[in-house]
């Protein structure tokens, strides 16, 4: 009954948001304005809708019912409870769902906080978002039901992927759907730009606030699979370079492009088309992250079950979406661009720079990501890129990028005098320099070309972030403080130094050691001795687990025990491995169990990962930075009155 | 004009692109090491009788499928009617290989759900799983009447992939002998 409720309830939210998508979008153009008020409500309507579907879902995951095939194949009897919850989208159809209800929640978020916007404006933006409705609802209607029925029903499940039974997991997928999805708003308002054919300014401060929140849950989002990745996978590597993390990572480095392209158009009417063209390609490369994790078109750790059908679904909601949306991008964006100038000392040629740079940054990981397709379509047989070319490759043009990025903020708009900008950043870039040669030298006793250009490039990035909000604080009383937009800038780059620190340091001083160990035994590693004192056994809820325990000394003084495990989860069978890890502010130590070897021993997996939290503490200090721009007193959104008190609002228009 | 119809264009040639590598079929078939080979050699006890063998001597002289299943594995509960049909039909001996799985829960299976199965061997350890080099359960081999694996199926079976993947073979099989 729930799931057939649920399943009702998805046909009828596939109705509203076909009025949502249609009505608006003729509305604007007859400038009726009763059929463009019908998008917020129906919008409202298919959110509630998607919900009670979401609902009936998770009911279904929560009281076990075996018949869902969804069900039975994602979750069991003895699984978590809060697993039971986050499985319900561990897997295709159920993220699926998720992704509809997220977009319907941004579509919402969107109408209620519109109340600036020409009433046009905002119709056509509610319009575009009701169309992605519209394809996303019929992919998981046509080819993805979650409600489907099994007969006869399972009398137990078959798991959720014990891989997936991690807190991190458990939140990772939504931030990300969330950051994915929020690109959609971008996409919406750039189309309805063109619809309208009135593309000026206030368009690109309209974007800025949803673009930036939308960046800001997708780099939370890849920062928290990096980190599950980290010490569940049991490599204790950060990042793979996997299909899968780089259908994530291409969206963000173009939404990143993105956002500094929209200051430059909001400042100064420059560079529209381009940053058009990023909107669209932004929600575009999320809809293409979406094709490779769901059609099976690339081998992947962690894609999603294959199914060629499903492919073709997502290929051909991706051909019209952007497809039609550059079709409409050749025809209005020749007119749009203007031909303000700018000298060449200027942050608009900074903010270029940055935007290429990342453009670059982008392709190079859509090539490696594709590259063994294209090379097996070309019968040269089967391949796989690994990080060892994108590692080489992403620095080219990340070493420019992060160099040149503590000259553009602070270099003026359209033009910069050379004499107060060498004056001021003199300093700080001699001290990166110079300390970034000594600085490892003295705590790591080595250097290097590669090192020392990381670590001055992260100095340099973490002093520059620091000039504007020191000299806010010092100012005089009276003056004007630095702005919650600037503020946020700076904060964000901070984050990103220390991402760029963090990264440097652990690349280059990590010490890795794989060793059988049996109880009694120590091995030394980087100066740390880890004494194995016994193995155990432990019992989960749903796994049995050998647990090793491991005490960490160093120079005989006591320094922490950790207990790393090796589980199997009772269903599936398979082992799974968590890491036991000491964190401190400057170092990880890492212990991983291996496997069995006989005689009561253990390969042994130990690393010494110095600053590798300052991976994801900068990722968060960088989503941190957006979230302050993005309470700007410019960007603060208004409520509009009309959506609260539905029905009023034809009316009062 | 024409630089703001390039993204247009780069983007029809990916979507063409990823047209053809979508036709292409699956990416996880990876070429099995024992297709083409002689499979691999097997004696089990089956599963009705434990005193009873069943081994490689059986599947001899006849095209026939040897089946990898268990009773905990959702896939093989989705493929078992289909199985069933096959078997009613009687156009090819299905052989069981029970893996990783005890004897009372599969005895119960067969007795609920039916079996299609000529014989099961039980493979309880999962020992003869490793030979035939099973990932994950079900899996269905297509072995030739001299004992050739033609064929390896990973996941449930489908009349779709039986009949693009099996019946070309098993037809094409018959008319080379």
């Amino acid at each position: 009954m729930i799931p057939e409720i649920g399943q009702f309830a998805l046909i009828l939210a596939l109705s509203l948001a076909i009025c949502q998508g249609v009505l608006p979008l003729v509305g604007a153009h007859r400038n009726d304005s009763a059929m463009m008020q019908v998008g917020n409500t129906a919008a409202l309507g298919q959110f509630v809708f998607v919900t009670i579907a979401f609902g009936c879902l998770t009911w279904s995951f929560v009281t076990s019912d075996f018949s869902v095939l969804y069900v039975a194949n994602h979750s069991q009897l003895s699984l978590p409870t809060v697993y039971k919850i986050s499985a319900v989208w561990g897997a295709h159809e159920g993220s699926l769902l998720m992704w509809i209800l997220i977009l319907a929640a941004w579509t919402v978020a969107v109408s209620r906080y519109s109340s600036e916007l020409p009433e046009a404006f905002s119709a056509r933006v509610i319009g575009v978002l009701g169309l992605l409705s519209i394809g996303f609802l019929l992919f998981a209607l046509l080819t993805s039901n979650p409600f489907d029925r099994l007969t006869p029903p399972a009398s137990d499940g078959a798991d959720l992927n014990p891989l997936l039974q991690d807190p991190g997991l458990a939140i990772h997928p939504p931030l990300l759907y969330i950051g994915y999805v929020g690109f959609s708003v971008a996409f919406a308002f750039a189309i309805a730009a063109m619809l309208s054919g009135n593309l000026d300014q206030r368009w690109a401060k309209w974007t800025r606030p949803w673009t930036t929140l939308a960046w800001m849950f997708l780099t939370l989002g890849i920062m928290l699979g990096s980190w599950w990745a980290y010490y569940e996978l049991g490599w204790g590597g950060w990042w793979f370079w996997d299909p899968v993390e780089n259908a994530s990572f291409m969206p963000w480095l173009i939404g990143t492009a993105l956002i500094h392209s929209l200051a430059v158009t909001e400042k100064r009417g420059l560079f529209k088309s381009w940053t058009l063209l990023l909107a669209i390609t932004a929600f575009s490369l999320s809809l293409l992250g979406t094709f490779l994790v769901r059609s099976g078109i690339i081998v992947s750790v962690h894609a999603f079950a294959t199914d060629p059908t499903r492919g073709f679904f997502i290929l051909g909601f991706l051909g019209v979406v952007v497809v039609g949306a550059l079709i409409l991008y050749a025809w209005r964006a020749p007119s749009l661009d203007s031909d303000v100038g700018f000298a060449l000392l200027s942050r608009e040629t900074f903010l270029l720079l940055n935007n290429v740079l990342l453009v670059v940054a982008a392709t190079l990981v859509l090539m490696g990501t594709l590259a063994p397709l294209v090379i097996e379509l070309l019968n040269g047989g089967k391949i796989s890129i690994g990080p060892p070319w994108f590692e080489v490759a992403f620095l080219v043009p990340m070493i420019p990028l992060v160099l040149l990025l503590g000259l553009g903020m602070h270099t003026a708009w359209r033009k910069q005098d050379t004499r107060p900008w060498f004056a001021l950043l003199r300093i700080p870039a001699i001290a990166a320099v110079l300390l970034g040669i000594v600085l490892p030298l003295m705590f790591y006793g080595r250097t290097g070309l590669l090192l020392a250009v990381g670590f001055a490039a992260a100095l340099w990035i973490i002093a520059t972030s620091l000039i504007q909000p020191i000299r806010s604080l010092r100012r005089k009383d009276g003056s004007a403080g630095i702005t919650r937009s600037a503020l946020g800038m700076s904060v964000a780059h901070l984050g990103m130094g220390l991402f760029v620190l963090g990264a440097t340091v652990t690349s280059a001083f990590n010490v890795e050691s794989d060793r059988a160990l049996t109880p009694g035994e120590s091995i030394d590693v980087a100066g740390y001795d880890f004494t194995m004192l016994e193995l155990r056994n432990v019992e989960g809820p749903n796994y049995s687990a050998i647990e090793g325990v491991i005490e960490i000394s160093k120079d005989g003084d006591y320094v922490a025990t950790v207990r790393p495990q090796k589980r199997q989860y009772l269903v599936q069978k398979n082992w799974m491995t968590e890491a036991g890890i000491y964190a401190t502010w400057n170092k990880d130590l890492f212990v991983a169990l291996g496997d069995q070897l006989g005689n009561g021993a253990w390969s042994v997996r130990v690393q010494y990962k110095p600053m590798i939290r300052y991976i994801w503490f900068g990722a968060i200090i960088m989503a941190l930075g957006g979230i302050i721009a993005v309470s700007d007193r410019r960007y603060r959104l208004k409520a509009s009155k009309t959506s609260k008190v539905s029905g009023t609002a034809a009316e009062s228009a | 004009m024409s630089r703001y119809v390039l993204p247009l264009l780069a983007v029809i040639a990916l979507i063409l692109f990823l047209m053809v590598g979508l036709k292409r079929g699956d990416p996880r078939a990876l070429p099995s090491p024992f297709i083409g080979k002689p499979a691999p050699q097997f004696e089990l006890p089956t599963l009705k009788d434990p005193s009873a063998t069943i081994g490689s001597q059986d599947l001899e002289g006849n095209l026939a499928l040897v089946n990898v299943w268990a009773t905990w594995c959702v896939g093989c509960r989705a493929e078992h009617p289909f199985l069933l049909e096959l078997a009613a039909k009687d156009s090819i001996p299905i052989y069981g290989i029970n893996w990783r799985d005890t004897r009372p829960e599969a005895l119960r299976w067969i007795d609920q759900l039916g079996d299609p199965y000529i014989a099961s061997g039980f493979d309880g350890s999962g020992r003869v799983g490793i030979d035939w080099g099973v990932y994950g359960a079900p899996e269905t081999f297509l072995v030739s009447a001299d004992g050739v694996v033609l064929h390896k199926h990973l996941g449930p079976l489908s009349k779709e992939s039986w009949e693009s993947d099996f019946v070309p073979l098993i037809n094409g099989g018959g008319a080379a002998q």
